[in-house]
């Protein structure tokens, strides 16, 4: 027996079994902490005292936002590790990485957008948090653009790790903006450092959501990587011998 | 509990369309993105039990 290393599940076929075994219950949280979630955040939470119904938005915006700034900083340390050690799979999981995070940062965007125009009184403004946030969004597409342009995927992984590195800074740019500039968005509803500003109800289906999304991004992310190794890796004996058993 | 009627719940106190404009579109891009994968990840495996017929 070998003992399992780090680098075990760096093998894109050992990678590729892992995902068969873990995906499956990936989405069971997924779903159950979803169905879970809303059910506090519309029938038990209640409603705001200053924005009413609206703000129920927050279930899934919060979640959303977070993610898409957590999924960037995952995709530059995968990138840079995969640059930096050489390892397949770690590139793979950022090209992997980058469409979700993508998707995310839309769906902030977008649920940012259906709150504002009731509590702002409009769809966009050119403040420093949705601005920052739309430039992350630039940031996921460049990325897919610049590594999907070159065909030489070692080349394309290299020059999509310097872009997604350069672009972290803009990370910490959008968490803080909100302390840093005035602007018409709200401060951090929740800190490590203080009490959260919310009632607990609100709090838990916040919460609820975030593990779901969570759940969510892992499993889609995980499948797609799949999809990137059995593209990257035809020509090896375990691909062949899988796609073999599949198609029979 | 904080609906008296299903259409109570669906008009959200006036802020209907703000928040069912929110989740429709997360929940449609959730169902779509793992959709799109699978095939992805499908399509990978069937091209690459081509690449071993012709070799």
């Amino acid at each position: 027996m070998n003992a399992l290393r780090w680098s075990t599940f760096a093998a894109p076929s050992r990678f590729y079994a892992l995902v068969n075994a873990v995906n499956p219950w990936l989405w069971l949280l997924a779903v159950g902490l979803t169905l879970a979630g809303l059910y506090i955040g519309f029938f038990v939470a209640p409603v705001d005292a200053t924005q009413g119904n609206s703000y129920r938005i927050i279930f899934i915006h919060v979640p959303a936002a977070w993610l898409s700034m957590v999924l960037y900083l995952a995709m530059a340390f995968w990138a840079a590790i995969g640059w930096m050690l050489n390892a397949r799979m770690a590139s793979m999981l950022a090209r992997a990485i980058a469409p979700t995070g993508a998707l995310f940062t839309f769906l902030a965007l977008w649920t940012g957008s259906f709150w504002g125009k009731p509590t702002w009184g409009t769809w966009w403004v050119w403040d420093a948090r949705l601005t920052s946030e739309l430039i992350l969004l630039f940031l996921y597409l460049g990325y897919i653009a610049l590594v999907s342009s070159i065909d030489d995927v070692v080349r394309g992984d290299k020059a999509g790790a310097v872009l997604a590195l350069v672009g972290a800074v803009n990370v910490p740019i959008i968490y803080f903006s909100v302390v840093w500039w005035n602007t018409l968005h709200q401060g951090a509803t929740i800190s490590v450092t203080a009490a959260p500003k919310m009632a607990q109800t609100m709090l838990v289906a916040m919460l609820l959501m975030t593990l779901a999304f969570w759940a969510y991004a892992f499993a889609v992310v995980f499948t797609r990587a799949q999809a990137l190794a059995l593209e990257r890796e035809r020509d090896t004996d375990w691909v062949r011998g899988l796609a073999r058993k599949e198609m029979k | 509990m904080n609906w008296g009627s299903p259409a109570e719940f669906f008009a959200m106190g006036g802020y209907g369309l703000y928040v069912w404009g929110a989740y429709a579109v997360c929940l449609a891009a959730m169902l779509v993105e793992p959709w799109l994968t699978r095939r992805h990840r499908r399509d990978a495996l069937s091209a690459a039990s081509l690449v071993g017929d012709d070799s």
